[in-house]
């Protein structure tokens, strides 16, 4: 099952071509929901227009070479590793989420593309991270469903409490899920490759009402935020203080009155321990 | 001052809706992002601005604190052990900083360890002295602890 290319095979009832036809018209409707979504919720220009209102504020300039480190140190920290949540059983669920979603796309692509029918082997690799990849992403997105997610984790609801913010992980749960099924009977026409792409056709059909295009935006705000840090503007928030600073203490005279001219650190507070109601 | 979200910093982690004492922060069902949802009922007490991983809550200035369109920023780092706020003018020009203490101890250094003190004596039961008095009232190292004894002095005028 892990070995087999089930696409290759599938060949036999559905024409290559058609298969091909449906992976373009899935990147259309990505592309197409995206820009509707960016037009509707006007994001590109609230983005444009943030970034020029930062700008503003800023108190030094930052050079090309430095937006270049920063596009890197975001490239490694916001897109690659999830370094933007806090919350470490957040980060390594969106971890599995998107890696698992990347492979099993990126494969699925693949193995339609290159591989087609069974006279062209496919590579036992490319069809074992297919079913790593669908794995990954059942994981991590069964994991962040039932108990990382918001609704559960701080409101306290049922995990079958549905909302059309659900759309996105549900859809995606659902093509990994049945993707998985599907091989596991060994491919072919049946119900489960029914239900797997009607739900890959949600997924991907249904990104203008879900929350699909975050992946493109967010490193984007992502980027914004560190520049704005760079060039002083903060997003108006105060000034990273270093207590020990004569300059600091001589502004703010209560810092040496009642915290002693070297304050030890505080420790942790609240974030020692994590809120745990339900 | 109320608090108030800013949606497009928000990530919908929950740490505000678990913070809250007033438990008024909540998620909101179409957006998965986090808002007060009863700004009267604030206690302002900034807890939530404080848990806030991402600098995504601010506070909503009263008219009478600063002309409408201002800009109220905070900071709580309780590693510092400081609260910074940056109040900014809607015509950018007057820009304030405030830096103050909220602790001047380690959290958690002075909470007594009371599964370690011994049970109170009958005397002790008896006594119209609550538990630690007189030490904890520091009446025993030279009476009350005011301004003048501890060196300090009120500053006349409003500090920046």
């Amino acid at each position: 099952m892990l070995l087999t290319n089930h696409f290759a095979e599938l060949s036999a009832v559905i024409s290559p071509s058609i298969m091909q036809g449906y992976i373009i018209l899935m990147v259309l409707l990505v592309m197409g929901g995206t820009i509707l979504d960016m037009i509707h919720k006007k994001s590109a220009k609230y983005f444009f227009e943030n970034a020029k209102k930062a700008q503003k504020s800023a108190t030094r300039s930052v050079g090309g070479g430095e937006k270049v480190a920063i596009a890197t140190a975001v490239l490694v920290n916001e897109v690659l590793t999830s370094g933007e949540f806090s919350n470490p059983r957040r980060r390594l669920s969106h971890l599995l989420t998107m890696w698992g979603t990347i492979i099993f796309i990126v494969t699925t692509v693949i193995m339609i593309f290159a591989y087609p029918t069974t006279a062209t082997p496919t590579p036992a690799i490319v069809p074992q991270l297919w079913h790593i990849g669908a794995l990954m992403l059942a994981v991590g997105g069964y994991w962040f469903w039932f108990a990382i997610r918001v609704d559960v984790s701080a409101e306290g609801l049922s995990w079958f409490r549905f909302e059309r913010a659900d759309l996105f992980i549900l859809s995606l749960l659902a093509t990994s899920t049945f993707a998985l099924i599907w091989s596991y009977m060994g491919g072919g026409v049946n119900v489960y490759f029914v239900l797997f792409i009607l739900s890959s056709t949600v997924l991907f059909g249904g990104v203008y009402f879900s929350k699909f295009a975050h992946m493109f935006f967010k490193p984007a705000a992502a980027f914004q935020k560190r520049v704005t840090v760079a060039d002083g503007s903060r997003e108006g928030l105060p000034p990273d203080y270093d207590l020990t600073d004569p300059e600091v203490q001589r502004k703010f005279p209560d810092i040496p009155t009642y915290m002693g001219k070297n304050p030890p650190n505080m420790g942790l507070c609240i974030k020692a321990e994590r809120a745990k109601h339900y | 001052m109320p608090t108030f979200v800013y949606m497009t910093r928000c990530d919908g982690c929950g740490e505000c809706v678990d913070i809250c004492p007033s438990d008024i922060m909540h998620i909101d069902k179409t957006l998965r992002r986090a808002y007060n949802i009863e700004p009267s009922m604030c206690w302002e007490c900034y807890s939530c601005v404080k848990a806030c991983p991402h600098h995504a809550i601010d506070v909503r200035g009263y008219a009478d604190f600063a002309p409408l369109g201002h800009s109220v920023r905070v900071i709580r780092d309780e590693e510092k052990g400081t609260i910074a706020w940056r109040i900014k003018f809607r015509n950018g020009k007057k820009d304030m900083e405030l830096l103050a203490p909220i602790t001047t101890k380690p959290w958690g250094s002075a909470t007594p360890d009371l599964a370690k003190v011994p049970a109170p004596s009958k005397e002790m039961r008896d006594s119209q002295l609550l538990f630690n008095e007189p030490k904890y009232i520091r009446m025993d190292d030279g009476g009350l602890h005011t301004l003048k004894s501890n060196g300090l002095e009120i500053k006349e005028g409003v500090q920046y």
